[in-house]
């Protein structure tokens, strides 16, 4: 049963309007207890760049549910809390929602390092938590949905794209990533990749920096250095939010065109590029599940609903969002399938749940916990915005188990 | 604009008529896929056809667009152009699609528009000329650019051109001329020249002695030109630090007082930085201005908010060390949630103006960044200024007496108190005046300030508390050596490397580098 995403501009307006008269229509649903919704983002400290953003979409969809008369007949309820980008908090704060709050649901986390954080208490307490961001996979537990990327429906095909005609025809490639779990992992899986294809180590380049790192002088230029062999090189970041910034700057600076040197960005999305001036970028590329500029009925109807609801024509929607988005329809539409808020219940009706996403395709939730999703590449305009240069023909499904990872051969795939 | 215009006339009137053919039918393939761009791309490249430098430009800049009947139309402010004729054309329903292109199409692009324009009338479009055949290399471009250089006078784009030569007659057939190309691109100091020859090394397996030995000087050269980046980026990145400690010299250095709120200082002074450059885009003419005046409004919001948290808060808690840590640390806070609620927790983008963007090259090609050029030199200013400030002003006088004895300035009439807070709120102007700098580099966003606040204290502590050449020698110090271990190290570890350092180095030395003596070092 797939309920269609699509709605009309007017029910976008009702949405919004439905923020404003949210009090009038609240005796109709308040007869039943309220669906309780816990929204565990970052709103202060390094992460509150994206993760506000986040909490946001969260807010925005439980308003558009209400406006259409909640679940099963009972308003949703969001319960707010701010782990302050500070990982242990978030592991308190997790298990404040399932037990002081008692949440049926939970939507949030950013970073690998809050989830692995939080992960350990959700599956004490069987609570369900909806996890939005893409990220290095090796992970797969019954409490949590993941419908953000796993690394070969992100970084392998990104790659792949660097080595064919269309991308440059890469045979050199420079691994730049933020110090932690993420990129390394990523990279690792990378790396194996590359190998498999036929690229020695001596053509790999591998740097991590602190997070927030600001001075990118010394890697820039042995970066280019590195392309200065005789091959087509090009940079596969995993720079984390803050370090972005001042990494594109000096690539800017020091004259590195995307002719010359692309690179493609895992974590770096609409919201990232707002922050800079993105000429001397252009042609730089990120790889991704969603971009802003799809041309999809869904898309439309999400970006107006959005600004609709954050009263500002210009913000912009990214990726991270759009799998918020997706999520919690999934979750609405198992929660009403199952009839119940119990998480053995809506667990299992998730399974097969699809929706019209954004993206412009029907994802699917599989049993492993992780969505089909289509991959993108888009490539940076003079506006911040991408143009779309690349993307697979449908969706394609997770392995959160990466092949790439010799450990991963004795484990059951299914 | 007309000047080039009549320059096109000039030259498509000297062409022979039959030469329109293949321009006319390389022409659908700009609108195909990527593939077939980058072909038409090239065929209007190699045609040499003039016509072809406003359609390729136009494409370039997303003004390229198609009907649905497939006819391509140039955009060129409100007016629009068929790319076939020339004639003016109306839109007409549905609207003409933009053509867009990929960095493959990109790459065609800056090769194509090279060979076009090594002849321009301007000497920017001739340099960017020589710098796409120099990228593009084909064989072809050796008659175009032997032509092009035998009237090229500039010599910037003389010296591009020859090595855009070298690298074409290096994919030549003739021996001879790959000899040539090889000495040429050899006596140059270019990571481009050095890539062209290792390229060249699998199809020339005779010549190999000849590119090696090539390559070799090359390397010597970049050698030497990679000591002076290295060196340069050190102090850069010393600049940095000493503008981000300068303004805590002054207030924990001078004063005593651990001020763990001065990072979010640095902050609202790159918050300043962009409210004065949004103020200023009402104003156009004032617009390249922003950045110069921002230096004196953050330092006057940083100083009043540091001289109205002295008299509020800090002055009571004098002699009291760790509260003051803790109060100051809760200032920060809430200064930097403040900021979050009232700006918003994404970045806010700060423009760098034309002169500070991009690089200037030094003899030997030795590439120095402008912004961290305009950094460093602004740090050096900004240090001047204090020290001036400090040793031959009343106020200066007047901080010192205070600093060194309290009790002995008060009975000389000086109102000490009056004198805290003018200090207090000086150390937190120069803060402000460090974040309009830092708005260059780095985001302009809530968290600005934690990045800085460490290495801000490893300064001062390391160059000597209380001693403004010790804040010098000691930023420059930590910057230098900083970026000669990283190389070997990587960005992670170099840092930890300079902490430790930093560490043995105060427990031997306590009193830092530059240890006052005397009267100040008891006080």
């Amino acid at each position: 049963m797939t309920h269609d995403f699509r709605l009309s501009r007017r029910a976008a307006l009702l949405g919004a309007g439905a923020a404003l008269a949210a009090p009038a229509i609240r005796p109709s649903l308040a007869q039943a207890a309220p669906i309780r919704v816990g929204v565990l983002h970052s709103l202060s400290g390094t992460m509150a760049i994206s993760e506000t953003a986040l909490r946001d979409t969260v807010l925005m969809m439980i308003e558009w549910q209400n406006a259409r008369g909640g679940i099963l007949g009972r308003r949703l309820e969001p319960v707010v809390v701010d782990p302050a980008s500070n990982w242990p908090l978030f592991a308190e704060k997790a298990r404040e929602l399932l037990q002081v709050s008692r949440v049926d649901v939970t939507f949030g986390c950013w970073t690998s390092v809050s989830r692995k954080s939080v992960l350990p208490v959700f599956e004490e307490l069987n609570g369900l938590l909806f996890y939005p961001v893409q990220y290095e996979g090796e992970e797969e537990s019954r409490n949590i949905f993941y419908t953000g990327a796993a690394p070969n429906q992100q970084a392998i095909p990104a790659v792949e794209y660097l080595m064919s005609a269309d991308g440059g025809g890469a045979r050199r490639i420079a691994l730049l990533g933020t110090d932690y779990v993420y990129p390394r992992t990523t990279n690792r899986i990378l790396r194996a990749f590359l190998n498999s294809k036929g690229i020695a180590d001596a053509d790999i380049m591998e740097e991590y920096t602190p997070f927030g790192h600001s001075d990118w002088q010394g890697i820039v230029s042995r970066v280019k250095r590195f392309a200065g062999e005789g091959k087509k090189t090009a940079i596969v970041s995993t720079i984390n939010g803050d370090a972005n910034v001042p990494f594109y700057r000096e690539l800017g600076n020091q004259g590195i065109r995307a002719e010359d040197i692309p690179s493609v960005a895992f974590s770096v999305g609409e919201e990232e590029l707002a922050g800079i001036d993105t000429r001397p970028l252009v042609g730089h590329l990120a790889a991704w599940n969603y971009f802003m500029s799809v041309q999809s009925p869904a898309n439309t109807e999400f970006l107006n609903l959005w600004r609709a609801y954050i009263r500002n024509p210009r913000r912009v929607t990214n990726d991270p969002m759009e799998a918020t988005l997706v999520g919690f329809r999934m979750w609405a539409q198992a929660v009403a399938q199952a009839g119940t808020t119990g998480v053995d219940a809506v667990r299992t009706a998730m399974y097969g749940q699809k929706v019209d996403a954004p993206s412009g395709f029907t994802l699917e939730m599989h049993r492993n916990h992780h969505l089909s999703k289509p991959v993108m590449i888009g490539e940076v305009q003079a506006d911040g915005q991408f143009n779309i240069v690349w993307r697979t023909p449908g969706p394609i499904v997770a392995e959160n188990w990466s092949p790439f990872i010799p450990e991963n051969a004795n484990r059951r795939r299914g | 604009m007309t000047r080039i215009f009549l320059f096109i006339l000039l030259l498509a009137a000297a062409l022979p008529a039959r030469a329109q053919d293949p321009f006319l039918s390389a022409l659908p393939g700009l609108g195909g896929g990527f593939g077939a761009q980058a072909e038409a791309v090239e065929r209007l490249g190699a045609l040499g056809d003039p016509r072809a430098i406003p359609l390729l430009r136009a494409l370039g800049d997303g003004r390229l667009l198609r009907r649905a009947d497939g006819t391509l139309l140039v955009r060129d402010g409100a007016t629009l152009t068929e790319a076939a004729t020339g004639t003016t054309a109306e839109a007409g329903t549905p609207e003409p699609a933009r053509i867009n292109i990929n960095n493959r199409v990109r790459v065609a692009l800056r090769g194509a528009l090279g060979r076009l324009q090594l002849v321009s009338p301007d000497p920017a479009e001739r340099l960017t000329a020589a710098e796409g055949v120099l990228r593009s290399r084909s064989a072809e471009n050796v008659p175009l650019l032997e032509a092009a250089l035998a009237r090229e006078t500039v010599p910037r784009i003389r010296s591009r051109m020859e090595l855009a030569l070298g690298a074409s007659r290096l994919v030549a057939t003739d021996p001879d001329a790959k000899r040539a190309g090889i000495a040429t691109l050899g006596a140059s100091a270019s990571p481009e020249a050095r890539s062209v020859l290792l390229e060249a090394r699998a199809q020339n397996p005779d010549l190999l002695p000849e590119i090696e030995a090539a390559v070799a000087a090359i390397d010597r050269r970049l050698a030497i030109r990679r000591g002076v980046e290295t060196v340069f980026q050190g102090l850069s990145l010393g600049s940095v630090l000493l503008l981000a400690a300068l303004g805590l010299a002054i207030t924990f250095g001078v004063m005593g007082v651990i001020n763990m709120a001065h990072g979010e200082f640095v902050m609202l002074g790159a918050y300043t930085t962009f409210v004065v450059q949004e103020i200023c885009r009402g104003i156009p003419w004032l617009l390249p201005w922003s950045l110069p005046l921002s230096i004196p409004a953050a330092f006057l919001v940083t100083a009043l908010a540091g001289g109205a948290m002295e008299r509020g808060l800090i002055r009571h808690l004098y002699g009291r060390p760790l509260e003051t840590l803790l109060l100051t640390f809760g200032v920060g806070m809430m200064i930097q949630q403040a900021v979050r609620l009232g700006f918003g927790a994404q970045n806010r983008e700060v423009l760098s103006p034309s002169w500070m963007q991009g690089t200037i090259l030094l003899p030997m090609d030795i590439p120095l960044t402008q912004n961290r050029l305009w950094i460093l030199l602004f740090s050096l200013v900004v240090l001047g200024l204090v020290v001036l400030a400090i040793r031959f002003t009343r106020f200066g006088l007047e901080m010192r007496a205070v600093t060194q004895r309290r009790a002995i300035a008060s009975s000389m009439g000086i109102r000490t108190g009056r004198v805290d807070a003018l200090t207090f709120a000086f150390g937190s102007g120069i803060a402000g005046i460090a974040g309009v700098a830092l708005s260059q580099i780095d985001n302009v966003s809530p968290n600005l300030g934690t990045g800085y606040i460490i290495d801000s204290f490893l300064v001062v502590v390391f160059g000597g508390v209380g001693s403004l050449a010790g804040t010098l020698v000691g930023a420059m110090g930590l910057g230098l050596v900083n970026k000669l271990l990283e190389p070997w190290a990587g960005a992670v570890l170099a840092k930890v490397f300079v902490l430790v350092a930093a560490m043995i180095f105060i427990q031997r030395r306590p009193r830092g580098l530059f240890a006052q003596k005397g009267r100040a070092a008891e006080a």
